[in-house]
């Protein structure tokens, strides 16, 4: 099979270009081959007429070819300054000692960033920044060295609605300066916000180059996928509202709070209801999801569930009362990436019953196939490490883990993002369906769109509060006044 | 018929180098037959006053405080921890005992006695070493020290714990039915091996027949995500320092058994790092997650093994730190992918080289 067959891609100077294609369609892989990392079986790279190889990303680099990754690769133990200019210190004199000219490392990565409008102080620690700023750091020394073709993977993934204006802005220079920008990202809106023209891959294979303008968002998705996608609605778990009403719901949350994280906050959760979760990145929608599943320790309010009163200390006591959290970060904070699918799957199960009784292989095998089936995971055996997964059945897996230990209150932290459309269309579905089936569903989003879809009932935060309630089927335009207004 | 089933042993032999086990198997394997030609008669084993005799039990018997360390220090390992603070444990547990022993000989008695009884002795000092543990792992988890820092200060303040149990002076303990620990039989076999072998088999067993190995390896692995999916990791990875101290106790007892006496500044010297070592040739990786019981015992036999082959080989005391330093260095060599790939590399070029200056002649 090859990763990569027969692809075409073509960048003009002061254009922005937009990659797109499902998870496994290539994309990463046409990075690697335009920035060095892997070499090409067959075909040529030309720049500005030249024919190149490049042999390695600093080789790439040196041509005029710089990246920005998904992940930041920038030392967070370095200030802001260091990181800019690591590798190409500004010196003094010889006879001045020879040293790194600190006051120009500063100097210098004062005016780059200013020039970039980001306004962080350059000699703080780059971790002590969030990682919507340590992107803009990367993106700023990626485009200090003088770069002619830029390529950014996935960059806004991180990002909130304003950090994303403020990177196309940015973009926007750079392309004004005449540079040929690559653009990797799942965002349909990103791309016709900034996109000149869009390639888009499928299965390895070149399938268009499109100017985005003429280009419909449903031609656009059909050619991703390959077929048509009906959006999913929520709408027949709003008629079976009023059966849900009468019973007492499942988790009532009084003023939790935790100073830093989240003003004290009211939320209450019924059987077979999705409570939507919306705001902005840095609203307090993470931290709402963490001090009810017991991850940080709430400072006020109380939690009920079930009508028993007291506060979850540990995600374990969470878990012992019928909870579970998919975490947003799926790498670091939800799977363990050396395990295999099925150890994956069974671990909250077994850590809820504890070091006895052990479930034997066979059980494990069982409630594994059960649910590799169910959700249509697709991976070569259930003993393949879950690391070597794509995004979307690494989702689906963690998704596994909670639905084995059959939760009566499930917390979604971000569950489509990273994952193809085809992918996020089947999570959608699969919640519809628990919810269906009386569970209570908590999805937090940064796409409001997704949450005003899916939702029941909708809470909105702004800066760490809550800014009200809104009731489902209310539209995108709603939930962004709600933010808006002050 | 007959052909499938070579072809299979074949497919096994040809897959056997990728076992996790085949290079600590092969080192071990490769030293015992040097020992065996430096000393002829090493791998004889004979029976002699009602138990087993041979240069091979005595390295299994001497080895067997190092594989309860090593067994102890694997599983904090696996869970990215380290204690250092084993060999200070070792003091510890050996000047508890020997004092609630007690150290005086009484040449007009007729059978040498103890303060308290035997049993108490031992509970006495595995349950201080356990407290030790429970130190260090409190420290790590609750204090939120990293486990290098964390066990240091019981390594050093060890001794000097160690040394105010014993007064500040080694002392001797009288009391016959204790030097069984570390140098009596049972069953022909070498009480020490035994109690080293049973450890092994708990671990085993508690890794196997519960969910400590999952456990184990998803918060090496892991820690946040298995924390999140409920793991009590902090439980589990406190539990695994007052192991560790717990079989650091153990090998105080059969070492200060086995010399009859507790010395607070030496007994256990330099025991972590062995311990460290021995996890290390066995596979287990120092990031936590990966770990092999199996191989760790193999690790702590290689160097046991080490040490007897250079006692036998005459090596003079001055320079037996440096021969085991090089035949380490040895080991680790040859259990290095890299280096023995670069190792065939060269082998084909030099072969390809003589071919090619072969074909030229001719």
């Amino acid at each position: 099979m090859r990763a990569l067959d027969d692809v075409e891609l073509c960048l003009r100077a002061g254009e922005v270009h937009a990659l797109m294609g499902q998870n496994g369609a290539g994309k990463s892989t046409l990075i690697k081959v335009l920035t060095g990392v892997c070499a090409p079986e067959a075909g040529s790279i030309e720049l500005e007429g030249q024919p190149i190889q490049p042999t390695s990303p600093l080789h790439a680099q040196r041509l005029g070819i710089s990246t920005v990754y998904q992940e930041v690769n920038l030392c967070p133990n370095l200030t802001v300054a260091e990181n800019l200019f690591a590798g190409r210190y500004p010196r003094r004199a010889w006879w001045r000692g020879g040293g790194i000219n600190w006051s120009a490392v500063n100097r210098e990565a004062r005016r780059v960033l200013t020039a970039l409008q980001v306004d962080v102080e350059v000699t703080r620690l780059l971790a002590t920044y969030p990682v919507a700023i340590q992107q803009m750091v990367a993106i700023a020394r990626a485009t200090n060295i003088s770069a002619r073709v830029l390529i950014l993977d996935e960059p806004t993934s991180s990002l909130d609605a304003d950090e994303v204006q403020q990177l196309f802005a940015v973009l926007d220079r750079l392309r004004r300066q005449g540079m040929a920008i690559l653009f990797v990202t799942h965002f349909l809106d990103q791309v016709y916000a900034i996109s000149d023209r869009v390639t888009v891959l499928r299965n390895g294979r070149f399938v268009g180059e499109y100017v985005a303008r003429e280009l419909s968002r449903e031609a656009l998705i059909t050619a991703m996928v390959g077929r048509e996608i009906a959006p999913v609605t929520n709408a027949v778990t709003t008629q079976g509202q009023a059966a849900k009403v009468t019973s007492a719901p499942v988790l009532q949350a009084k003023a939790i709070g935790r100073k830093g994280q989240l003003q004290p906050t009211d939320i209450e959760l019924n059987r077979g209801e999705i409570l939507g979760v919306a705001g902005l990145l840095g609203s307090g929608r993470t931290e709402l999801a963490r001090l009810l599943f017991g991850l940080d320790p709430a400072d006020s309010g109380e939690i009920g569930v079930n009508g028993k009163r007291g506060l979850l200390r540990s995600p374990a006591d969470a878990i012992a009362q019928g909870l579970a959290l998919c975490p947003e970060e799926r790498k670091t904070e939800g799977l363990v990436a050396d395990l295999s699918v099925r150890e994956n799957i069974v671990l909250a199960l077994q850590a809820r019953s504890g070091l006895v009784p052990h479930l034997s292989p066979e059980a494990q095998q069982r409630i594994a196939e059960r649910l590799v089936a169910a959700l249509g995971i697709k991976a070569a055996s259930i003993d393949t490490p879950v690391g070597q997964l794509s995004g979307g059945n690494q989702q689906k897996v963690l998704l596994a883990r909670w639905l084995a230990t059959n939760p009566q209150l499930l917390i979604l932290d971000e569950p489509t993002r990273g994952i193809d459309v085809a992918a996020k269309q089947e999570i959608m579905n699969e919640i519809v369906g628990l919810a269906r089936d009386g569970m209570a569903v908590m999805f937090i989003s940064a796409e409001i769109e997704e949450v005003v879809r899916l939702s029941d009932r909708i809470v909105v935060l702004r800066d760490r509060r809550k800014a009200g309630e809104l009731p489902g089927g209310c539209g995108e335009q709603a939930v962004y006044e709600l933010i808006a207004r002050h | 018929m007959d052909s499938v089933r070579r072809d299979r042993i074949g497919d096994g032999l040809r897959r056997l180098p990728a076992h996790p086990l085949f290079w600590p198997v092969t080192a071990l394997a490769v030293l015992l037959i040097i020992a065996a030609i430096v000393q002829p008669g090493f791998l004889r084993i004979g029976w002699v006053d009602g138990h087993l005799h041979g240069s091979l039990i005595d390295v299994l018997n001497r080895a067997a405080p190092l594989m309860l360390v090593a067994i102890g220090m694997t599983l904090v390992i696996a869970l990215r921890g380290l204690d250092i603070s084993v060999g200070a444990v070792v003091a510890i547990s050996a000047a508890v005992a020997a004092v609630m022993i007690g150290g005086s000989l009484d040449p007009h008695a007729a059978e040498q006695t103890s303060r308290v009884p035997l049993g108490v002795a031992i509970a006495g000092a595995l349950g201080v070493a356990m407290l030790c543990g429970l130190w260090n792992g409190l420290l790590v988890v609750k204090a939120g020290m990293q486990p290098i820092v964390a066990t240091l200060i019981l390594m050093v303040a060890g001794r000097g714990i160690a040394q105010l149990i014993t007064d500040g002076r080694i002392i001797t303990v009288y009391y016959s039915p204790y030097f069984h620990i570390g140098n009596g039989f049972l069953g022909g076999l070498p009480f020490a091996l035994i109690i080293a072998a049973l450890t092994a088999v708990a671990v085993y067993l508690a890794l196997t027949r519960t969910a400590l190995g999952l456990f184990v390896r998803s918060i090496g692995t892991n820690p946040v995500a298995a924390r999140v999916a409920g793991v009590r990791s902090r439980l589990i990875t406190v539990c695994s320092y007052v192991f560790c101290s717990l079989t650091a106790g153990l090998a105080g007892l059969i070492i200060s058994s086995n010399v009859k006496s507790a010395d607070g500044n030496n007994a256990g010297q330099l025991m972590e790092l062995d311990a460290i070592l021995a996890v290390t040739l066995g596979g287990t990786s120092l990031a936590g997650g990966r770990f092999s019981l199996a191989g760790t015992i193999v690790g702590a036999l290689i160097l046991q093994t080490l040490t007897a082959l250079i006692y036998a080989s005459g090596v003079p005391p001055e320079v037996n730190m440096v021969v085991k330093a090089v035949l380490v260095f040895a080991v680790m060599l040859l259990q290095s992918p890299e280096f023995r790939a670069l190792v065939v590399k060269e082998a084909l070029n030099r072969r390809a080289a003589r071919s090619k200056a072969h074909h030229e002649r001719s």
